[in-house]
């Protein structure tokens, strides 16, 4: 059964990821009351911990918890610690000893959330971490794919762009081989990881093979650090070879949805057309984003570690 | 006159090709015989019977961090592990604040080293100034002051110009050049082994192909000036091949490995602990295979600890900030004695590796059990069974992937120059 804190969709079974994605269903309804607002986690205290700015997925934690009635604060440390002269570890026993009920934590290098997480009582939500995971986007995207085509089994996922440093990248291969998808991944030679097959996908660098037979095309951004950098010679020609459009997605099957972590560079990774219409489901993914956030607060939040402390599991609200 | 008598103990002596049962006489400070049943009369005995008596070990790489980073380690807690771990030798590395790159710092070093440690401390100098890579140290004055190898370690001499020289230059001296190999350009942020591992960690990956390529750019220019390069802390299979073919040509190269090189792959860093963090990575299964490959082949002369202490502060960053490195002197033996345990070494040839090649190395005594050499003996108990407590250790830092594990085989004695410097049950005894 699901552990205590959520740091990756590596660690998820099967049925923990039903689960979530189930419980997720039920959470749409709530936003779409004029009332927003049940009152299953109230009084219990949820830190937004992002040391790597965001404004997306914070926003999107925080009105989940909202909705859920609990007290979400955030805090957003400086970026490094060395900065700082206060370890990342110090951060958290300090947040530990206000006693909270769920930790959510974003930090741009790998590990961090894992590191944290050793340290605390409290239940920890990984936010995205360097290139290792960003287990609620996976999750909101299997949802959004499984409202979209009706199941995830048996469907082809092909993931382009720059796979190295894409957390998105690898809680999706996780989320979408686990639940019975066949996953490829399109990029430039510099931008495959090294030995990217050992995570159970087949590496394309060519867009139109690995885009042929496809029922889901998710574009990933290219990072603006990137952009000027040397993994690719300019954005003309990625843009050139691995941006999607109208003409390029005939590779992929009729009917096959576009998705996109956000936010977009319009004309690096999708045209300007592609990124606002139909077959991309980019703005439905937001809005999954609230409910899956909803269902993994609702699920890890009051998962403390030390015995007596542990809350009882939230019950009533019209979401259970 | 002084007189020690060690009785009973296996004798192992590389240099001689000695493995017997039996006692090893040491009279002021050197050995007088070693073998049979020696008159122990007058004398100071130590039993050693079921244990190994063999030379000192001696680590051509450990960081002592003084002067200037005392918080970490220095020169007397250095020498202390060294010596809980059984070596009577260690060469420290320049990387100090001040570098040791002038002769007033090595004067220093080996002042302390006087006054604080219980082994003998060799200092390295660095081979460029301030570790920049750019303007080679004075080597004459270096040696004159005691320095015994020259070594920008932890950093790579990137420009082969000034390689070239420093090579060239070194055999005005007749001291090895260490060096560090890993080409930084093909390193980049990468902080693991770069494959199936830093794929899943989503960490910055660090290939192997940048050791293999520094590695061969050194022997080019080792065979090219006629210097004596030493390969420090090798890690990947190109790099084993590399040393390997160059020494078939008659190269003067030599080459050291890790303790954790040789035990510890890749997948220790998976849970993102920051103790497995080290330059060079852990590597792949293939690369320790290799390592252990070229350890018994020969191709890698030595065991050297790279012992190199951290605060927990600093370990306590994230993977990507906290410094590379791990401490090593106390676990060094029982995590080699593996190698004996699986079959690979004699006993013999592991202290051959441990003692006997790392003096020889160094251009200095030690690694031999013959009459008149400087009396610098361990006794090894290679079965002993222990957990490894770093707080309870004698290094001041703690960062070591093998803190709390069950470890078999340690030191239960040492001796410097005839003086029993360590015992298991008493700890560290001089100075």
């Amino acid at each position: 059964m699901i552990g205590r804190d959520l740091l990756g969709i590596e660690d998820l079974e099967r049925v923990d990821i039903e689960r979530i994605l189930d419980t997720a269903e039920r959470m749409r309804e709530i936003g779409q009351r004029e009332v927003k607002k049940v009152p299953t986690l109230r009084g219990r205290t949820i830190v937004n911990l992002f040391f790597e700015s965001s404004t997306r997925t914070r926003a999107s934690f925080e009105i989940a918890g909202k909705r859920l009635s609990a007290d979400v604060i955030n805090f957003s440390p400086s970026t490094s610690s060395l900065k700082k002269q206060e370890s990342i570890l110090d951060t958290a026993r300090t947040l530990d000893a206000m006693d909270l009920d769920a930790v959510i934590v974003r930090h741009a290098v790998a590990g961090v959330p894992k590191r944290i997480a050793d340290e605390l009582e409290a239940p920890v939500i990984n936010a995205g971490d360097g290139a290792h995971e960003h287990p609620t986007q996976a999750l909101l995207d299997l949802l959004t794919v499984r409202q979209e085509k009706g199941r995830i089994d048996g469907l082809t996922v092909a993931i382009v762009g720059d796979i190295l440093h894409s957390r998105v990248a690898r809680s999706n291969i996780y989320g979408f081989s686990k639940l019975g998808a066949e996953v490829r991944v399109a990029a430039p030679p510099t931008m495959l990881p090294a030995a990217v097959e050992t995570l159970g996908v087949k590496a394309f660098t060519s867009l139109r093979e690995a885009l042929d037979g496809a029922d889901v095309v998710m574009a990933l951004r290219i990072q603006s650090e990137r952009l000027t950098g040397s993994y690719f010679p300019s954005v003309r020609e990625y843009s050139a070879t691995f941006g999607l459009d109208r003409g390029k997605l005939r590779y992929a099957k009729d009917g096959a949805i576009v998705m996109h972590p956000g936010p977009v560079n319009r004309g690096v990774e999708l045209s300007p057309d592609l990124a606002d219409h139909r077959p991309s489901v980019i703005l439905d993914q937001v809005r999954n984003g609230v409910a899956i956030r909803m269902a993994v607060l609702y699920l890890f939040a009051g998962r403390r570690r030390r015995p007596g402390l542990v809350a009882e599991a939230p019950k009533g609200g019209s979401a259970a | 006159m002084t007189r020690v008598l060690i009785r009973g103990g296996r004798l192992l002596d590389p240099a001689s090709g000695l493995d017997e049962v039996g006692d090893l006489l040491v009279e002021d400070g050197r050995i007088a015989a070693a073998g049979g049943q020696l008159d122990g009369r007058a004398a100071e005995v130590i039993e050693a019977a079921g244990a190994w008596v063999a030379p000192g070990f001696v680590d051509l790489h450990t960081h002592l961090r003084e002067p200037g980073q005392e918080y970490k380690e220095d020169i007397a807690s250095g020498g202390r592990a060294a010596a809980a771990g059984g070596f009577t030798t260690i060469a420290c590395m320049a990387n100090t604040q001040p570098v040791n790159d002038d002769p007033a710092t090595t004067d220093f070093i080996l002042d302390r080293a006087r006054q604080d440690s219980p082994v003998r401390v060799y200092p390295v100098a660095a081979a460029t100034r301030g570790l920049e890579g750019k303007v080679m140290t004075e080597m004459v004055a270096l040696v004159g002051a005691g320095a015994v190898a020259f070594s920008d370690d932890g950093r790579t001499i990137m420009d082969a110009g000034v390689m070239r020289r420093v090579l060239a230059y070194s055999r005005l001296v007749g001291a090895p050049v260490i060096a560090h190999c890993e080409d930084r350009c093909l390193v980049g942020e990468g902080v693991v082994n770069e494959g199936p591992c830093s794929t899943r960690l989503g960490l910055p990956g660090n290939p192997a192909i940048a050791e293999t390529v520094m590695v061969e750019r050194d022997i080019l220019l080792a065979e090219l000036t006629g210097a004596h390069l030493h390969v420090a802390h090798v890690s990947v299979a190109g790099a084993v091949e590399a040393i390997r073919r160059a020494r078939e040509r008659g190269v003067n190269v030599t080459a050291e490995v890790t303790p954790h090189h040789l035990a510890l792959t890749d997948e220790e860093t998976l849970g993102f602990d920051t103790h497995t963090k080290v330059a060079p990575p852990l590597r792949s299964a293939a690369d320790v295979a290799a390592c252990r490959a070229g350890l018994v082949d020969g191709t890698l002369d030595a065991i050297a600890t790279d012992h190199a202490p951290h605060a927990v502060h600093e370990k306590d960053q994230e993977f990507t900030v906290a410094p590379p490195g791990m401490i090593g002197l106390e676990t060094a033996v029982a995590v080699v004695l593996d190698l004996v345990r699986e079959g690979l070494l004699s006993p013999l040839e592991l202290v051959r590796r441990l003692s006997t090649n790392p003096a020889r190395i160094l251009r200095r005594p030690g690694g031999s059990l013959a009459r008149g050499e400087p009396a610098d003996v361990v006794i090894v108990d290679p079965d002993r069974r222990w957990t490894y407590d770093p707080a309870k250790g004698f290094s001041k830092s703690r960062n070591s992937p093998w803190a709390g594990k069950a470890l078999q085989g340690r030191a239960i004695a040492t001796l410097v120059a005839g003086r029993t410097v360590y015992d298991a049950d008493r700890g560290v005894l001089v100075p």
